[in-house]
This record gives C-alpha cells, structure tokens and sequence, in this order.
C-alpha cells in the first residue's frame, strides 16, 4: 500500500508542477491546490499508515488504543489545508485583480511590473 | 598600549563634528591625539636593543588568541612614523582642504587609518594583526574614494580594495598554516599566534612551512605594491594629497614592509625567503624607477618612486646580513620623511596652480620660497646627496650590496641604476616646478598657507638633522629596531663618512656617479619625457593591469549573463529552474537512501486503492481540461478522494476539514472565475512535452522522498506523551483537537492570524475591483 500512496503523492506533485510551469496564472491556482494535496498525504505517508484507529481517547479510557495513528502529523495536516486555503483565496483574488488590469492570463505577458 | 589605539579610534567619528562646530582650523587641535600617542611613545626613548614590553588581554582564548602588543625599536619607530606623520598630515589637510564640507570626513577617516596602522604595528598576536590589517585595507579604499562622485576615484578605490583584499586573504591563510605548523612543531596554541614566541624557533622543517611562507609574501606584497601586483598604487592617486601623503606613501604601503621584517626573525631560516625578497624586491626597485621616468603627473611620478623605494626595502630584508638590515632600517625612516613632504609639496603645489602636469610647471620658486626651499631638501633626500639623512641610507644600501658573496655587484649596479631614475625624478618633482625660469601654468601663483608649510619644513628640516646627526637616531632607535628586525643585537652606528676603508669609498664612488648620471637624466628629462611617456603607455596597456581589468570586466559580464539567464521575469523558467535544482541534487541521494523492505510494512487494501486511482484520474482530468468549470470540478473531486483516504487512514479530524475547505474551494473559484475566458493553448507541444518531463521528474523525487521518510519515523516520544497526557491534563478525548487547540495553542493562533490577514487581503483586493469597474464604468 505505501508504495500506491508514493505513487500517488508522485503523480499529484508531478500534475501540479506541470500545472505550475503552464503560462496560464488560472492554471497556476490548481497547481497550487494540487501541490498542497500531495504534501499533505506526504506528511501523513511518512507517518505511518494506520488503519481504523484513530487517536481518540475512547469513552472511560485515559489513553487512546494501543497502536493508534500518530497525532502530530495529522495536526500538521490540518493547519496545512486551513492556511493553503487562505493563500488560495488571496491568491485566486490575486489573480481575478490581474486580469482585470491586465486583460491576459498568460503569465509570460507579465515580466514586467509596470502596466 | 590598547588605548594608544583607542583614542583615535574614539576620536574618528568626532572628527566631523568637530570640524562643523570648530571650522577648518581643527586640524592642528586633531593632530593633539598623534601628538599625544608620539609623547607617549617617546618615553620609551632610548629603547635598549633587543628587548621589548608585552601587554596581554585575553581576547579568544580558546583559540589561543590575545590582544597581545608589543612595544619593542621596530614598533616605536613605526608608531613614531605614523603619529608624527599624521600629526602633520592632520594640519596640512586643515588647510588643503579649505573650507570644503568634507573636511571632517577626511580628518574622521585619516584618524581611523591611523588607529589601524598603529594597530598593525603594535600586535604581537598573528590574528590580531591581521585584523587590523584589514582595516587599513578598508580605510585606504574609504579614502581612495573620497571624491566618490568621481568615476575614476571608484575605480580606483575598488581596484585598490580587491588587490589588498586577495593579498589580505592570502595572508590570512598564510597565517592559518603557520600557526599549524608551529602547533605541530610542539609549541602550545597558547603560544603558537605570536610573533615574540615564534621568533627563531625554526620552522623551516615542518611541511606546511613553505606554502604559509608562500602565502604570507603573497599579501605582504600585495599591500606594499611589489611587481606585479604593485598597480594598485599609482591609480591610488585620485585619493585627496593628505592621504596620499600618508597612506600611499609614508605608512599603509609599509605595512607590507613592516609584516616582512616583523616576521623575518621567524620565517628568515629558510632560503626560499631570502630568494622571494631579494629577486622580487630588486626587480620592483628597477622597473618602478623607470617607470617613474614616463609619467608626467607629479604624484605619480612619486608613487612610482615610492613603488621602488618598497622594491629596495624589500630587497633588503631579503637579503638580510646585518649591513642589509642597518641599510633597511635607515632608507625606510630616511624614505618616510622626505617622501610625505614630497608629496605635501605636490599638493601645495596643484593647490597654487591648479596642475600637477610637471611638463606646465615652472618659475614658482619666486612665489613659494619656502615651499621651494623644503622641496630641495627632501628632493636631495631623496636622490641621496649629502649631508642629509637618504644619502646614508644609500650609503648603507651599497655598502651592504658589496658586501655580498653572491649577486652583489649585480644587485650594487642595479641599485645604482635604480638610483639614477630617483635622483633625475626627485629633481623633477622637487626642483623643477620652482628653478625653471618660465611660469606656464599660473601667474598668479601664491605661497601655501601655514598649515600646508609646517608638514614639508618639519619633514625636510629632520631628514637635514638626522643626517647631520645620524647618532641621535642610532642610539634612540636604530639598533633597537635593526635588532628588531634581525632577530638578533645589531649594534648601528651611522656616520657621515666612513673613512678610507675600500668597500666605503668604492660605494661612494657609486653614490658619486649615480648623483651625476641622475642629474644628467634630469637635464634630458624635458626632450625625452613624452616620447618615454608614449612608450611607457603603450606598455602599460599589457602589464598586469591589463589582466585585472580583463579578470574584473569578465566577472561582470559573466554576472550580468546568469542574471539575464535567470532573473528574466518569466516565472516560468524560474519554476522550471527551481524543479530542475530539484531533481539534480536529489534524485541520486533519495534514491540511495531508499531501503526496499520499507515498501511493505502496510497491507494491500484493494478499496484504498481504488481511491487513491480515482483520485489521480480527476488530477489528470483537471490537468487535460479545456474548460474552466471542470477542472474546477475535477480539482474538486480530488480533493474529496483524498478526504476519504484520511477518513481511511485514522484521520478523521482532517477527512472532515477537508471535505469542508474542498466545498467552499470549488465554491469561491466559480465565483471568482466563471467570467474567465476558457484555457487557450499557450505552448507548443514540445514546450508542453519538456514540462511534463521535468513534471514527471519532480514528481519522482517526491515518491522517492514518501519512500525515505517512511523507512525513518518520527520519535514516537512526543507523540506518546501528547496522547497520554490529553485526557489528564487537557480534559480532551481527541487528541488532535488536543494539540491544536492546547498543546500547541500558539501555533494556531499564528495560524488564525495569518487565515484572518488573507482574509483582509482578499476583501481588499475585491473592494479595490468593484471600485475600479464602478469608475471605470462611468461615461
């Protein structure tokens, strides 16, 4: 199975690079979105897979089950998809804003920083 | 001793201070602090020879280094040189400079300078001396660029830096090695950085002794201009003439000289330095001579001259008999005087006239007589005509030329040739201006000012009194720094004349001719000097300046090629660039460090396999799509396969997140984007084939990176802890929401802070599109 999950975070990087090194800025977007998925199941990979034992402390127990999942991976986790969205609604306004000055999406029309 | 350095060092910054509230006259009241270190200095008069007073301050034990100093003849009678000399380099500026704003500046740097130098000659540790060394480098480069709108002074001051710089470095490593080989020779580290304690031990033996030999040559030869990095200095003369005067003529360019003579008692057993010295040191003698004879501005007629003296100084300590050293000890002090009065005369000089072109000067001996009258004086220093103090130093320095078993009559002849050019230069510089009977440049020429005379007449008037004298300064200094420098007692004791004994008189004999020969050159100068000065330009195209130029103009080039490489604005290539660095420097340790048994620890699971397939497959999707809103749905449906592989993998806390952050994702990018044009095709297919490649690739080190940190886990004792003590301590039973909300509280709050100023972000840039599109919208 970890093999599938490298796989998979390989193939998601590799979709969202090739979405980053396209000249449209909206393309850029999902790279941005995809990239964050792929690190986000990177952290959890690296972790360790653990199957239907989540690190909740059962009802009357002080501890969760023996051989539960990690918790500081997944608490990484979560602050990392709360800010990538943030960055992805600046940046998704970000790019509304320039197109409407610029009238392109294209991001080689863009080298300069005058209008 | 410290605050001998201090004080100047304190004084610096008030230097501009002083000179806005007080006026131009504040230079004499600022040669009050050379003064004062001078006095200070003097009471060590007369010093016995062969002895000296350490002072010791711990600075980096550890690595065995002190602020050592020492005061023995070879650093008082430099410490005597470099305030005396400053004293009345101060006054000359007051009054050089006039009333020009920048004055201040000028005595703050000179002052700094002056700390440095009496730094550097009052160090016994290595490192120490080093880093003051270093910051004369530095205060020469401020000063050399003092006029900084001027192109040529940038230049000049960047040229000047990178050469002493690259010799600074060299020396350093130099130093480095031989405190290395003084430790493996058994000395304690303790005592392996000084000087005092490294002298005649021998280290000849170890094999690191020779590269630091190598490399120590190497940047003392670049600080005192020896060929061929020696043409730093003559461009050095775009610097105001009161630095020129002191820095580039009477002390930062001995600092070379110093370090030789400071280290000849421990580097001086081996034959290689003897070698190095001598060949070098008379090869720069010869050439700088004539060269001097080609130039046509008075200061750089001086600093080629200067760039000999240093040659024969050189010489000198490297040929290192006993003769050899009396002859350095009394050329240097004797070069010292009339050369800075040399040069404060050039500039009083330009200052009358407004020209240094020694070919438009003439007749002012009538406007500025005692000017013209200090300028004879250290002009016949200078050319070494008795009975003033440079007519012993050559005497010596013949003297201890015939003495030699090997070369010595060659090295004698050589000297004597180099001495010819000096003589007709020093009557060029000195003499011509004021003797010959026309004025060409400026009439109304005018006598310099007090303070512009009191540097030249002092300076001349002691070259005179030394001469006349000579035991005075023997037995207060000379011996004492001769033994200094030998590293052993050499008793001085200088005379006018030596009597009738056959080396004395074959050397005068020399010195006779030499002083006839000179003034026969002087008497030519003006028909031949500009076809020499032609020749010696078109020389000049291919010496070694020539090389820095090219070396210096090919690192810009090649700098502004990677700029314009790299930095072009398209954020494409500096994507690709960034993926490519990527995937060369990780592939191959990634993939090294991958072990195979860690490929199967986890079970096969046929439904999380289907997922994570069906995950990609909506990735692949969204990369292909042509329309806007599907890829938006396929990033969407993405992101939720992934939520269920959380929930899969004892995640639910983020399965939930996720599921939440994905619906409002695909809701705000509709939003925001469903009045966009649809994708357009922007590259070409071989563009688009080379990107999935280096796509493909970073990809690749990504499931390699999966695959290596798998096979290394975290420490499981802070997860352990954190899951143990959530229902004690933090009363929560999800111990994710535990870490989140208690554990690691502050995190979150950054977190919160940073969703909370996108927040802000995104309502002002769509605050800022309403209000664009509204008044764009008006007619």
């Amino acid at each position: 199975m970890l093999i599938v999950m490298a796989l998979l975070v390989g193939a998601l990087g590799a979709a969202a690079f090739y979405l980053l090194l396209a000249r449209s800025s909206l393309k850029l977007l999902f790279g941005l979105l995809l990239l964050g998925h792929s690190a986000n199941l990177l952290i959890l990979t690296s972790g360790g897979l653990v199957r239907a034992r989540p690190p909740i402390v059962p009802r009357g127990a002080l501890e969760p089950p023996a051989g539960h999942a990690d918790p500081i991976p997944q608490a990484l986790i979560l602050t990392a998809i709360v800010i990538s969205f943030a960055v992805l609604a600046f940046a998704a306004v970000l790019v509304k804003r320039e197109y409407d000055l610029t009238d392109t999406d294209d991001t080689e029309d863009m080298r300069q920083t005058w209008l | 001793m410290l605050w001998m350095i201090l004080i100047p060092l304190v004084a610096a910054p008030a230097a501009p201070w002083l000179v806005r509230r007080l006026g131009r006259h504040v230079g004499p009241l600022l040669a009050l602090v050379p003064i004062g270190v001078g006095l200070a200095l003097a009471i060590h008069l007369p010093m016995e020879p062969g002895t000296w007073r350490l002072e010791v301050l711990p600075w980096v034990p550890e690595l065995g280094i002190h602020l050592a100093f020492r005061l023995d003849g070879l650093s008082i009678t430099f410490g005597l040189l470099i305030s005396g000399i400053g004293a009345l380099v101060l006054t000359y500026a007051g009054g050089y400079m006039g009333d020009d704003p920048r004055l201040g500046r000028l005595c703050g740097l000179l002052l700094m300078f002056l700390a440095a130098m009496l730094g550097v000659v009052f160090s016994d540790d290595l490192f120490v001396l080093f880093v003051f060394w270093e910051l004369t480098s530095i205060a020469s480069w401020l000063l050399i660029g003092f006029k900084h709108e001027q192109a040529e002074a940038r230049d000049s001051a960047r040229m000047a830096l990178l050469v002493t710089g690259a010799g600074g470095l060299a020396l350093l490593a130099g130093l480095v090695l031989l405190t290395a080989a003084a430790a493996g020779s058994g000395i304690p580290l303790d005592r392996a950085t000084r000087i005092s304690a490294l002298a005649g031990v021998g280290l000849s033996g170890h094999p690191l002794f020779t590269p630091s030999l190598v490399l120590i040559v190497v940047g003392a030869f670049s600080k005192s201009a020896q060929m061929p990095l020696h043409f730093w200095l003559p461009r050095a003369m775009t610097a105001p003439t009161p630095v020129s005067a002191y820095l580039h003529s009477a002390t930062m360019v001995k600092a070379g000289v110093y370090l030789l003579a400071r280290l000849n008692p421990v580097l001086g057993d081996s034959g290689l330095w003897h070698v190095l010295l001598t060949l070098t040191g008379a090869a720069t003698m010869l050439v700088a001579a004539v060269m001097a004879a080609g130039q046509s501005d008075l200061k750089r007629i001086l600093a080629y001259t200067t760039v000999s003296v240093l040659g024969t100084l050189t010489m000198l300590i490297g040929v290192g008999t006993d003769l050899a050293i009396k002859a350095a000890v009394v050329y240097l002090v004797a070069h010292a005087c009339y050369k800075a009065a040399l040069f404060m005369i050039a500039g009083s000089i330009e200052h009358a006239t407004g020209t240094r072109d020694v070919r438009r000067l003439g007749g002012l001996g009538r406007a500025m007589p005692v000017t013209a009258a200090s300028g004879l004086l250290a002009a016949l220093s200078m050319a070494g005509a008795p009975p003033l103090f440079g007519f012993i130093g050559k005497e010596l320095l013949l003297k201890a030329k015939l003495d030699l078993e090997y070369l010595g009559v060659v090295l004698a002849l050589t000297a004597g040739l180099a001495n010819v050019f000096l003589i007709a230069m020093a009557l060029v510089v000195a003499v011509r201006p004021f003797l010959a009977s026309r004025t060409v440049a400026a009439p109304d020429a005018h006598e310099a000012p007090p303070a512009m005379l009191a540097g030249p007449l002092v300076l001349a008037a002691a070259g005179l009194f030394v001469g006349l004298v000579p035991g005075v300064f023997d037995a207060a200094l000379g011996s004492a720094m001769a033994s200094a420098i030998g590293g052993r007692t050499i008793i001085m004791k200088l005379k006018l004349w030596h009597g009738l004994d056959p080396a004395a008189l074959t050397a005068l004999l020399i010195s006779a001719v030499t002083l006839a020969l000179g003034f026969a050159v002087f008497l030519r100068f003006r028909a031949g000097l500009s076809r020499l000065a032609g020749r010696f330009a078109r020389l000049g195209r291919h010496g070694p300046a020539r090389a820095y130029e090219r070396l210096y103009g090919g690192l810009m080039d090649l700098a502004a090629a990677v700029t314009r490489a790299t930095q072009n604005g398209s954020l494409r290539r500096y994507t690709r660039l960034v993926l490519l660095a990527l995937v060369a420097t990780c592939v191959y340790p990634l993939s090294r460090a991958v072990p195979l048994e860690s490929v199967g620890p986890v079970e096969w699971g046929w439904h999380e396999a289907a997922v994570a397939i069906l995950a990609l497959v909506g990735a692949v999707t969204a990369v292909l799509s042509r329309s806007r809103l599907s890829a938006i749905a396929m990033v969407g449906i993405t992101g939720i396969l992934i939520a269920v592989l959380f929930a899969l993998f004892s995640a639910p806390d983020l399965a939930i997140t996720q599921i939440m952050v994905e619906a409002l994702t695909v809701i705000l990018l509709v939003l925001i984007f469903h009045r966009l044009p649809a994708f357009s095709h922007l590259r070409t297919t071989a563009a688009r084939l080379g990107d999935a490649a280096t796509a493909a690739a970073a990809g690749a080190v990504m499931s390699l990176m999966v695959l290596v940190a798998v096979a290394a886990p975290l420490p499981a004792t802070v997860s352990a802890q954190m899951a143990r003590l959530s229902v004690p301590q933090a009363k929560g039973r999800n111990v994710v929401n535990v870490i989140l909300v208690d554990f690691r509280a502050l995190d979150t709050l950054g977190e919160t802070t940073v969703v909370a100023v996108a927040g802000l972000g995104v309502y002002a840039l769509v605050k800022l599109s309403r209000r664009a599109r509204g008044e764009g919208g008006k007619p």
